[in-house]
């Protein structure tokens, strides 16, 4: 009895050894299939913290503005609602007064006065949206420093609109699919009770395009790694005195405006 | 002192067993053989032509939602938008642009099988060629 036990307990202990050894050799016969993987475009612009500075000398009226938001619009199939209660924006135009608040002197200049102000999501360096939202459907990227969403885990509590000191965010009270003009194939729509926003063009950024404003802006936008101090946004802000929205906030902006 | 080993309206008991026993297995005996058939995917001509998905067919068939779950993840949240696959080659990550560009047929290949087992995923409130399509 004892000594049956004793080999039976040697028996089982072997055994349990033997579950071990598939692994092992599996790694030293090298049959397992290359496992597949996932990777970054080779032609994809990286940087920190990807930055914009807007030339608003370049610009006189509304009309210089249209082909900039339309083609950020278009491209994103951002539908066009004419209540401005559903109003879906990613990028628009506001008078001095209101894009800079309590940058406003009594007495503005006129030609600064009568300008309207290209704004959009400012990709803060310390966005208070991330922080708001309680599913992490909107954050920070931390390769490149963009505000990004995801919509497909945005429950539509509209906490980053009440949180985005800067207006910068929509949210689908309609679905947006009827009130799309033109239809870009490439990127989804979204849908009801999601809320959306500039997204620095991240999926051009990805295949080396630079934002469509910035292409449509015929090089009023310029647009670079803030922190690369060899870059054009940096060359820029070298040479020019500029101003970022609210920046009494402490979010840090990120993007410049060249008055 | 009762013989406790006898079962009391044991004909009762019996008899209502056996009616439950029906009762309960019912579904199975009276749809038995009259299974649905497995569905059959269409495969649009381009696929048919590309021969090979991104993966294996068993693989894509069991593991399609699994696999965009980390597309998506990886896409929007590290930036990486290109899949290599065990054979080495490259893939567009995209649901819209690479999945449903060869499988355009929503109603005869996702449909088929989503019909079938029941489940209703909602990617094409966002992701399919036309949005004029949907109501």
């Amino acid at each position: 009895m004892e000594r049956s036990r004793r080999r039976f307990l040697k028996l089982a202990g072997l055994g349990t050894l033997g579950l071990g050894a598939k692994p092992v050799l599996g790694i030293v016969s090298g049959g397992a299939a290359p496992q597949p993987q996932i990777v970054q475009g080779e032609n994809a612009l990286k940087a920190k913290q990807w930055a914009m500075v807007i030339d608003t000398r370049r610009f006189r009226t509304e009309e210089d503005f249209q082909p900039i938001i339309d083609a950020c619009h278009k491209i994103h199939n951002v539908p066009r609602l004419e209540n401005k209660r559903h109003e879906i924006k990613w990028i628009w135009t506001e008078p001095f007064e209101n894009a800079f608040p309590n940058k406003e002197n009594r007495f503005l200049n006129t030609r600064v006065k009568d300008l309207p102000f290209l704004v959009l999501c400012n990709h803060c360096e310390d966005p208070p949206c991330c922080r708001a939202c309680p599913t992490k459907a909107t954050f920070k990227r931390e390769s490149d420093g963009i505000v990004l969403m995801d919509f497909h885990r945005c429950i539509g509590c509209r906490f980053c609109m009440a949180a985005c000191p800067f207006g910068a965010r929509s949210f689908n009270f309609r679905n947006p699919r009827p009130f799309i003009r033109d239809y870009n194939a490439e990127f989804p729509t979204r849908m009801k009770g999601v809320v959306e926003k500039c997204n620095f063009c991240a999926e051009r950024l990805a295949v080396g395009k630079m934002p469509a404003c910035v292409e449509a802006s015929d090089g009023a936008i310029a647009f670079g790694d803030l922190e690369d101090p060899e870059s054009e946004v940096r060359k820029l802000l070298r040479e020019n005195f500029t101003i970022r929205r609210k920046q009494q906030l402490g979010t840090e902006p990120c993007i410049y405006y060249i008055v | 002192m009762p013989n406790n080993k006898t079962i009391y309206d044991k004909g009762k008991i019996v008899f209502g067993l056996i009616v439950f026993g029906i009762l309960v297995t019912f579904p199975f005996w009276y749809n038995l053989g009259k299974a649905a058939p497995a569905p059959e995917p269409i495969l649009t001509e381009k696929a048919q032509a590309a021969k090979v998905c991104i993966r294996s067919t068993d693989y894509m068939r069991a593991e399609h939602m699994q696999l965009l779950d980390v597309w998506r993840d990886a896409v929007q949240r590290e930036g990486k938008r290109i899949y290599v696959n065990g054979e080495g080659k490259s893939y567009l990550m995209s649901l819209q642009n690479t999945c449903l560009d060869c499988h355009s047929n929503k109603a005869e290949f996702c449909d088929r099988c989503h019909n079938y087992t029941s489940v209703n995923p909602f990617c094409w409130t966002c992701h399919i060629e036309n949005p004029k399509e949907i109501k």
